[in-house]
């Protein structure tokens, strides 16, 4: 801009030019400022119509109590928080072994060709709705469960956890852990696979050249190196986890139930928002109490989310996935 | 054999198994969702409304396959037109150092993670505000809001591809950033904005929990956007709810469209994502 004369006025077209710039980048601008502040508008409108709730109960009470009865006024979250923790844990413990193996065959092991197959195969396969999960789970996995159940309760029931007195249908914690743990492959894996090949080949190779196995220098090196950013890839399945809705909706019975075995039925956080969409209109303080689980169920998310960026932003520079 | 060398044939097995497994259980899915829903789908569904009321036995599923892309086109639309200013934005120069940029991309990395339900239940109260009702309007706000982080970081990644040199040879002939940016940056990534899209209206369109809440279900096509309005995902999840087999059947043959719906998208979104890169000189 510098060049042109001070004497001489910007052409008619360059004045336009200039402004048109100008009002691009202001309205760009306004968009990102949009941007930025929409998760505070997200919070703030769930905590606004959540309000009426949090002053007539003490957020204590909403906590631990088990008491549900939305009619009589009693909204007591405890079953459903268990019932949420439950199915997401045991999904974790289900999924995190075989996704690490997985993806330390994926960028260790496998032939490049194999690589370069598998991951297209499950960003498509990370794409398919939960419904379809779902649908997989209410048509293989529950009858499978049930299927099973009776025989682990007759042998391993005295173990804590396995026991079958609860148990009513495939319907249950071990059906929509499975559920889960199939849907959360696809994020943990991939981004696993992306840290792991994140570590510099020359660690790989001062290792090997000192006489480790292949094993060993995976043991020691790779995966030490690559400890924070498993632990996120690990955070960010445990995120997508709590928060799926339909596909565990399916298939875990939604019972109000705080369990104590993974053949009871349990009622996570989001069965319970999506279920009662009916419901909540009638019934006073309702609509207040699942907008509530909302708000919680996005702040703790949000949270684990938030760990596990800036857990991969220390690991690997620049990447965003 | 040392110890060392029987755990790492030992771990190797565990990995292949491993592999095996997840691999597996995910083409399962799609096998069995795929048969189950071939076995069930008539060509006449496709064109018929149902009939006997939404939970009746007979006619097709016209409803949710219309009422699906009325809800997931102009969502992918909108979504679009947010996320370009933003990733156009998020390329400046000393995009590091800049507090705007770092927030906005923040900010992405935060709507990324919540949950659809989430975006439902915000939708809801979005709508009490308005004093709207359960409606096509509605629904497509809350699909809008599932898809945004999804296609900004998809355009973001497309836009950050983007040569330097391509930029400052456009600004070295004295154009301006918001012509740079409109003329050169966006016509590059054309076909990646494309497939950002592409991969954003395949996620909206498989996405039932945040339409539960603000789209409602209906068994009609929708004439005004004040109405509710039927989506795929919802279809499978209510008629499979039904004790009746041939209810049932409607739901299987629905989660088959959807699939074919979504795996379709990605294919082709794939294909020109690759055709751009051999398009490419740099």
């Amino acid at each position: 801009m510098a060049l042109v004369s001070r004497t001489n006025p910007l052409p008619q077209t360059a004045l336009i030019r200039k402004a048109t710039d100008r009002g691009g980048y202001l309205v760009f601008r306004a968009v990102t400022i949009l941007l930025i502040v929409l998760p505070g508008i997200l919070a703030v409108s769930l905590l606004i119509r959540a309000r009426p709730i949090l002053a007539k109960v003490p957020i204590l009470d909403l906590l631990t109590s088990s008491n549900w009865h939305p009619a009589r006024g009693e909204f007591g979250f405890f079953a459903f928080i268990l019932g949420s923790a439950w199915v997401t844990i045991l999904a974790m413990v289900i999924a995190v072994p075989l996704c690490l193996l997985t993806a330390i065959y994926v960028s260790e092991y496998a032939s490049p060709a194999f690589a370069a197959v598998f991951k297209p195969v499950v960003d498509v396969l990370a794409g398919i709705p939960s419904i379809v999960y779902g649908l997989w789970g209410v048509l293989a996995i529950v009858p499978l469960v049930a299927g099973v159940a009776p025989a682990v309760g007759r042998y391993l029931g005295f173990v804590p956890g396995l026991s079958t007195e609860g148990f009513l249908t495939g319907d249950c914690v071990l059906s929509g852990a499975l559920v889960l743990a199939v849907m959360v492959a696809p994020v943990i894996i991939a981004v696993s696979v992306e840290v792991l090949n994140s570590v510099p080949l020359e660690l790989r190779e001062a290792a090997l050249s000192v006489g480790a196995t292949k094993w060993q220098t995976v043991k020691h090196v790779v995966v030490r190196k690559s400890l924070a950013g498993l632990v996120a890839a690990i955070g960010l399945g445990f995120a997508r986890a709590l928060g799926e809705t339909m596909a565990v909706l399916m298939v875990v019975g939604n019972v109000v139930n705080a369990p104590h075995s993974i053949f009871e039925p349990a009622y996570p956080l989001p069965a319970l928002i999506a279920n009662n969409y009916g419901e909540m209109m009638s019934v006073p303080l309702y609509d207040s109490a699942l907008l509530l689980a909302a708000l919680w169920l996005m702040l703790i998310v949000i949270l684990f989310n938030l760990g596990a960026r800036i857990g991969l932003r220390l690991v690997t520079a620049r990447f965003w996935r | 054999m040392s110890w060392r060398h029987i755990e790492e044939r030992a771990f190797k097995g565990l990995m292949l198994f491993s592999t095996a497994l997840v691999v597996g259980s995910l083409l399962w899915i799609v096998a069995v969702v795929l048969w189950k829903g071939a076995g069930a789908l008539k060509l006449s569904m496709l064109v018929q409304m149902p009939r006997g009321g939404a939970y009746g036995d007979e006619g097709g599923i016209l409803n949710g396959i219309v009422g699906s892309m009325l809800l997931s086109l102009p969502a992918t639309v909108m979504a679009g037109l947010v996320a370009l200013p933003v990733c156009i934005i998020l390329q400046d120069e000393h995009a590091g150092r800049n507090p705007l940029i770092r927030t906005a991309r923040l900010s992405l990395d935060v709507l990324w993670g919540i949950p659809s339900i989430v975006y439902g239940a915000f939708g809801y109260t979005l709508m009490v505000y308005l004093g709207l009702r359960a409606s096509v309007l509605a629904g497509i706000i809350a699909i809008t809001f599932v898809q945004l982080p999804i296609v900004a970081r998809a355009i973001d990644e497309v836009m950050k591809a983007v040569p330097r040199e391509l930029k400052e040879a456009a600004y070295a002939t004295g154009a301006t950033r918001f012509e740079v940016a409109t003329r050169v940056v966006l016509r590059q990534c054309l076909p990646g904005i494309l497939t950002g899209l592409l991969l954003g209206f395949g996620r909206g369109i498989g996405d039932a929990a945040a339409l539960i809440f603000t789209a409602g279900y209906s068994d009609r096509i929708p004439g005004t956007l004040a109405e509710p309005v039927a989506s795929l995902p919802l279809t499978v999840f209510y008629l499979l709810g039904t004790p009746y087999p041939e209810t049932r059947a409607r739901a299987y043959a629905a989660a088959f469209v959807l699939l074919v719906i979504v795996l379709t998208v990605s294919v082709v979104s794939r294909f020109v994502a690759v055709r751009f890169r051999r398009s490419t000189v740099s």
